[in-house]
């Protein structure tokens, strides 16, 4: 039944080794990235505020598939020579997948009320004390779900970066398609794949946000 | 002791408070009250150093609160505060709320910080409740845990921000009776409420503010029994 995934099995995997990179990249780069935008969208400064803003703004409302052809294209032209396929992807994912979870940051960041300070402060506990041991594990608890949520399309987001000759898990099962015709039962194999991953990963999400409902922190 | 000296507070052009004046000699329970919006909790949160004040000044045992010399960290563990909304830590249990600070800013070890929570716990009457979380508990417990919360910093003073006003009427007693037995203690205490039986039982002093002012002060049965002002009449109507 799946006599074409077997033949090729080695090229697929390796293609999946590639997205799973690509992933890695995109989400360590993208949640750094992100959690300073987070903080540059709830800045008082409207220097760091606007422009954090507008960024944000206006890549939300851009298809990431027009943010990946854009800055392949672009960027040879800037650069003065051809980028690799794969820097190029990372560094379109990082610039996307930033906005969105600078958005999960904010809410997070937002989501702490300002007597839940105050009471840490009036126990004598200074900033870095109140920060580190009850505004980060509060907004980071209240947050987890969302993020993980988040990875998970980015994950499913990488398979756009076939349309730049990235030879990632979408692409390798297309070109031995070319060679097999064997379309339903390779493809099919790629679905299963992602099917699996995203499934175990929206379960994990499930999980902590039912433990932060118990909590009463969601 | 704390001196307030003709405080004035404003947020942009809006001024919530105008030339407060007040001393709380150590032992005294001074209870305030007036509508919302009168800037009561404004000027909690000035004394422990929350919020800033534009003129005059506040002297907490003899320091300014607006010398910037003044380690506002340091002064705040000698004032206790209760909120509203309890605004318990909701990731921790009953005891590691209390333990946390005794731990993180006395530098208690874990099993001091921890023998002294169970005892706090005691002392506001739910020792069984040590290990449950914020969630599991009720309005009136809560309060109880952040009371006794800011107790384990043994602090000089305590302040309460409407501590009854968002629990059910049934849970209200339970919370009174671990303030007033806290009063009659010798505590130092500066409560915004408008529970009559608390303020006379206990209070020493009732402040009514409107407007950002204090427009009169006494003791219960001069402020409840015979007001002055219009406008305390009229709040009394309200609230009796």
């Amino acid at each position: 039944m799946f006599d074409a995934v077997a033949r090729n099995i080695t090229f697929l995997l390796g293609g999946f080794a590639v997205t799973l990179e690509l992933t890695f990249f995109a989400l360590t780069g993208g949640i750094a990235l992100g959690a300073l935008v987070g903080l540059g969208r709830i800045s008082t400064n409207k220097w760091i505020y606007q422009p954090v803003t507008l960024y944000v703004n206006f890549i939300r409302n851009m298809p990431l598939i027009l943010v990946i052809f854009w800055f392949y294209f672009v960027m040879p032209i800037i650069a003065g020579r051809p980028l690799n396929p794969f820097l190029s992807a990372v560094i379109s994912f990082i610039i996307f997948e930033a906005t969105y979870f600078g958005e999960i940051f904010r809410a997070g960041y937002q989501s702490i009320s300002k007597d839940l300070t105050s009471a840490a402060y009036s126990t004598g506990m200074t900033y870095s004390q109140t920060a580190r041991y009850i505004l980060i594990p509060v907004a980071f608890r209240r947050m987890l779900p969302s993020l993980i949520t988040q990875s998970i399309v980015t994950f499913q987001d990488t398979s756009l970066a076939f349309v730049i000759g990235l030879q990632e898990f979408v692409r390798r099962t297309s070109i031995v398609d070319n060679l097999e015709v064997r379309s339903i039962q390779l493809f099919g194999f790629v679905a299963i794949i992602f099917f699996i991953f995203c499934f175990i990963g929206s379960k994990i999400s499930r999980h902590f946000e039912e433990k932060g409902r118990k909590l009463g922190m969601i | 002791m704390i001196e307030i000296k003709n405080v004035n507070k404003w947020f942009g052009d809006f001024q919530v408070l105008t030339d407060i004046n007040e001393t709380i000699e150590r032992g005294q329970t001074v209870v305030i009250c007036g509508p919302s919006g009168s800037g009561k909790s404004t000027l909690l949160r000035c004394i422990n150093g929350l919020e800033p004040y534009q003129k005059g000044e506040i002297l907490v045992d003899g320091i300014s609160l607006s010398d910037s010399k003044t380690n506002l960290y340091k002064l705040r563990e000698n004032i206790g505060m209760v909120f509203q909304r309890f605004e318990l830590y909701p990731h921790m249990t009953a005891l590691q709320n209390i333990s946390l600070a005794p731990m993180k800013v006395r530098k208690l070890s874990k099993d001091k910080a921890e023998k002294k929570a169970m005892e706090l716990l005691k002392r506001v009457g739910i020792p069984d409740k040590a290990e449950a979380y914020p969630a599991n508990l009720s309005g009136g417990q809560q309060q109880r845990v952040a009371i006794a919360r800011s107790l384990a910093m043994e602090p000089k003073y305590m302040m309460f921000d409407e501590p009854t006003s968002a629990l059910d009427p049934e849970m209200i007693k339970e919370v009174l009776d671990v303030m007033i037995a806290l009063a009659k203690e010798g505590m130092t205490m500066l409560c915004v409420t408008h529970e009559m039986g608390f303020a006379r039982e206990v209070a020493d002093e009732i402040i009514f503010m409107d407007y950002g002012k204090i427009v009169e002060r006494g003791t219960y049965e001069e402020f409840f029994e015979n007001p002055k002002s219009e406008r305390a009449k009229e709040f009394l109507k309200q609230i009796l």
